[in-house]
């Protein structure tokens, strides 16, 4: 294990914290505002990257294809809210996690269909293969450089839009008190559709990046989304801090301990140790502070 | 033993730069029916919901019978014989009146970890039940669901549960909410029916009810206590009128 | 014919029609209503925390895919006997449910059903990871677990033994719910605030009928490994935990029966559809959406409707209709 393979290691954390930060902040946002679960979350993920897929055969143009799957993702998502979505803003939590939960498997038939079972590798972009050095004698691929780089501008961008413009202000009032809004003549409506298909975007958008990484298959957001949901659990429902700590956390824990656990635990079980770490994790903040390091504060 | 059932020592609650409730301390006699009364955002809400146990106090301690409960959960208040009324209904809607009091009776057993015998068919809850329910003037409507009955009758329902546990004590949460005028004369002749048997703390709007029955009376305004005496002293003190001006300073005046 | 008399008659005819319709038909149908069993029994110890306890669990299939394993290994390791295997694969299933439960109990609401969700994701990758045991792709369980000297290979033997049990574990259900402690578990569904205030602390009772429905989870996924002579990861699966849900919700939730009409439904909606198409999902999913949104009832509901047995007209909506206890005075199908 040299210095070297550890920062590596790190900044692949840091990369893969970034990404379920991207999910996370829509999981939290939509239900600390339109208090929905949303279960179809991960199928956004998955569409981003299947989205890709289809716009690199249609267009060679990268940068046109993304734009052209962040669309879809926008177009899914718009048609999801008014469709499924409404209704739903007034029932429980268990008619919100079947209803998406139901949205979620024909989802993953859905790509089935259209794309098939297997699984379909993506290329990275030719301009964006190759390493650099980030520090003498390590290198690092160039294009988790530059998704790291995406996902903390929009990061940056969300974070900008909600406490500086007046749609955030919005946004954030509509969280405290959405009778409030509606009374002073904004489009509660609209507003939601809106939060909805920002934290879609995010989702596609993360999808997208991670497509070449991962492959693209069904089912590819659900581990991804259970993940996420991890990452509001630790940071706290509601709160854009706690997603971006939460979503680092589990990152960099979980990627270290794909690496660090097999180092000292020799055993038949250290598969089963790495993949539990993170729930681990998730467990001692519980035991901590069962609403997560920074639930937003509810009246 | 204390002549206190519950007191407060300078309990402060703050929500960010809100105070809730700020360096208050109370003291209710045993035996007494303590009123509690101030405008809208007083505080009575947090005040309530730090002395069930349901909010933490940032500082300060509350105890009951002379034992500190400051840490107590809910639950194990209720058993110590704190038993309280809603100020907004809170019931169980799927249950008949008669269960929803014999829920209550259940809950005075040491545990209910009993898994075979039908409760409906437990004759040492269900006749406590009834008789509690005839008490409250629910009389014949045991069998009635309770999510369709009045809302006169729910507040019926929710007194008659807190008698079931056996308490020590009572706090009223806002008895009179919502009642209109039948209602209120009957839930008033009831109240006062069960004063003396019961210490009771009274959070209440409703003035004619606060002076008929009230030994003592505190006043809460802006989260900390500005008065707290007798009907006559708060009727007369200077801080409480100028508190209530623009509001129902005449019921002050009037036939009280 | 009064109410309680007419939901018993149904109730009969369904046994009936369970007693004697698979073996009739054959082999197949004996098989599939084996699994329809199965699932409804898993489905039932779902109810047990949704319908009656207002817990809204993403991870029992965890707890049936533990009781699988365990018998599993069990009969691996030579030990055979049911009597033994299958108290034994309960006792795990409780272990766990008791430590998922003791730390996802102290959540509520949205964090609970993350919480269980990933509880249930640990076990699925412990299971996973599990090379000894096939990791992903499981394992063939040499033979079914025997009665003693009563061999369970037989489908229709054991297709009746699971129906017994079946029939037992909806008998148990049926008193836990009705008494002192089914009346706590329901005061909490209604109101956990209001439970606390007359001196009920919540979280035991959560924890203990978390527990029973792990356990009866357990015993299901005994069965399964049984009945497949198979167990893998896949039994274990969040996928499964939600479609166990739908059953419930789909069956009629707060009924017992309803889980396991449920399971019912979701199996022949499966069997009928994937012969016509594999990706039959594509249609289960816009169904469940469709009865999340559009429909009132569920199956068991329907039923008694149609036949007269269900709740007085104008009664408010009614998504989880009771089975009756006889000698209750009050209003049948409700808490006395």
């Amino acid at each position: 294990m040299t210095l070297a393979l550890l920062l590596e290691q790190l900044f692949n954390g840091v990369q893969f914290g970034l990404m379920l930060f991207l999910m996370a902040v829509g999981v939290t946002l939509v239900f600390g505002i339109m208090r929905v679960i949303n279960l179809a979350h991960g199928s956004l993920f998955m569409l981003g990257g299947y989205f890709l897929m289809a716009a690199l055969a249609w267009t060679q143009s990268y940068a046109l294809a993304v734009l052209f799957a962040l669309i879809g993702g926008a177009l899914v998502a718009i048609v999801l809210e008014i469709v499924v979505l409404r209704p739903l803003y007034r029932r429980g939590a268990l008619d919100q996690v079947l209803a998406t939960f139901g949205l979620s498997l024909f989802f993953n038939e859905a790509v089935t269909v259209i794309w098939g079972r297997e699984s379909i590798p993506l290329s990275i972009p030719p301009f964006l293969t190759g390493s650099v050095e980030i520090i003498p004698g390590a290198a690092y691929p160039i294009y988790r450089l530059v998704i790291t780089g995406v996902a903390i501008v929009a990061g940056l961008l969300l974070y900008l839009l909600i406490t500086r413009t007046r749609v955030g202000a919005l946004i954030r009032a509509g969280s405290d008190n959405r009778e409030i809004v509606a009374a002073l003549g904004i489009n509660i409506s609209l507003l939601y559709t809106l939060v909805f298909a920002l934290s879609a975007m995010l989702a596609a958008l993360a999808g997208i990046m991670m497509g070449p990484l991962l492959s693209v298959e069904p089912g590819a957001g659900d581990p991804i989304l259970i993940l996420a949901l991890v990452v509001v659990v630790i940071g706290g429902i509601g709160s854009v801090r706690g997603a971006l700590v939460g979503a680092l956390m589990v990152g960099i824990f979980d990627t270290l301990s794909r690496v660090l656990i097999p180092l000292v635990i020799q055993t038949n079980a250290t598969s089963a140790l790495v993949g539990m770490a993170v729930y681990v994790l998730m467990a001692v903040v519980l035991l901590f502070s069962r609403t997560g390091l920074f639930a937003a504060h509810r009246g | 033993m204390s002549e206190f059932v519950l007191e407060t020592h300078h309990l402060c609650k703050a929500f960010g730069a809100l105070v809730a409730t700020d360096d208050v301390t109370l003291g209710i006699r045993k035996g007494e029916t303590h009123a509690l009364i101030g405008p809208n955002g007083a505080g009575k809400t947090t005040l309530v919901g730090q002395l069930t146990g349901e909010l933490r106090p940032d500082a300060g301690r509350i105890t009951f019978d002379g034992r500190d409960i400051t840490d107590l959960p809910t639950a194990r208040r209720a058993r110590l014989g704190l038993a309280r009324s809603f100020q907004i209904t809170s019931i169980f809607d799927s249950f008949t009146a008669e269960g929803n009091v014999a829920l209550a009776v259940q809950a005075t057993e040491p545990h209910s970890f009993r898994f075979w015998t039908p409760a409906g068919r437990i004759a040492r809850l269900r006749q406590p039940a009834r008789k509690l329910l005839a008490d409250v003037g629910l009389d014949g409507l045991g069998h009635r669901i309770a999510s369709r009955m009045s809302h006169g009758q729910h507040r019926q329902l929710e007194l008659g549960m807190a008698l079931a546990i056996h308490p020590v004590m009572l706090l009223l949460d806002e008895p009179m909410a919502g009642l209109g005028i039948e209602e209120s004369r009957a839930m008033s002749q009831l109240l006062a029916s069960i004063k003396g048997r019961y210490t009771i703390l009274l959070i209440e709007h409703d003035m004619d009810i606060v002076f008929s029955l009230a030994d003592r009376i505190s006043v809460l305004v802006g989260g900390r206590i500005i008065a707290s005496g007798t009907a006559d002293e708060i009727r007369n003190h200077p801080a409480v009128r100028v508190a209530y001006l623009g509001e129902e300073d005449d019921e002050f005046d009037a036939d009280g | 014919m009064p109410l309680p008399a007419r939901r018993g008659a149904l109730l009969l005819v369904l046994l009936a029609v369970a007693i004697v319709l698979p073996p009739y038909f054959g082999t197949y149908y004996t098989r599939f209503a084996t699994q329809i069993a199965i699932y409804g029994m898993a489905a039932l110890s779902v109810d047990l925390l949704l319908g009656y306890t207002g817990l809204i669990t993403f991870g029992q299939a965890a707890l049936f895919g533990v009781g699988a394993y365990a018998a599993g290994m069990l009969t691996v390791y030579g030990i055979t006997n049911a009597l033994v295997a299958w108290p034994l694969a309960m006792l795990v299933s409780m272990l766990f449910a008791l430590a998922i439960g003791s730390l996802s109990l102290r959540t509520r609401g949205f964090q609970f059903i993350m919480v269980t969700l990933a509880f249930a994701q640990m076990v699925y990758y412990f299971a996973q990871s599990l090379r000894n045991w096939g990791g992903d792709d499981g394992f063939t369980v040499p033979q079914r677990n025997d009665l003693g000297y009563v061999s369970l290979a037989n489908h229709t033997t054991f297709y009746y033994v699971v129906l017994a049990l079946l029939v037992l574990v909806v008998f148990l259900a049926h008193r836990i719910v009705r008494s002192e402690f089914g009346m706590v578990i329901r005061g909490i569904r209604d109101n956990e605030r209001r439970v606390a205030a007359i001196g009920f602390p919540p979280y035991r009772y959560k924890l203990v009928i978390f527990v029973i429905a792990g356990g009866i989870a357990g015993l299901a996924g005994a069965l399964m490994a049984n009945h497949a002579k198979f167990v893998s990861p896949a039994t274990l699966s969040w996928q499964l935990s939600g479609e166990l849900l739908a059953m419930v919700i789909l069956g009629s939730a707060n009924s017992l029966i309803g889980p396991i009409l449920g399971a019912a439904f979701f199996l022949a909606f499966r069997d009928v559809l994937s012969d016509f198409t594999e990706h039959w999902m594509l249609f289960f999913g816009p169904l469940l959406v469709a009865r999340v949104l559009l429909v009132k009832d569920g199956i068991w509901g329907m039923v008694l409707r149609a036949t007269g047995a269900g709740d007085a007209p104008g009664a408010p909506e009614v998504d989880c209709p009771e089975l009756v206890a006889p000698g209750m005075d009050s209003k049948p199908g409700r808490v006395p």
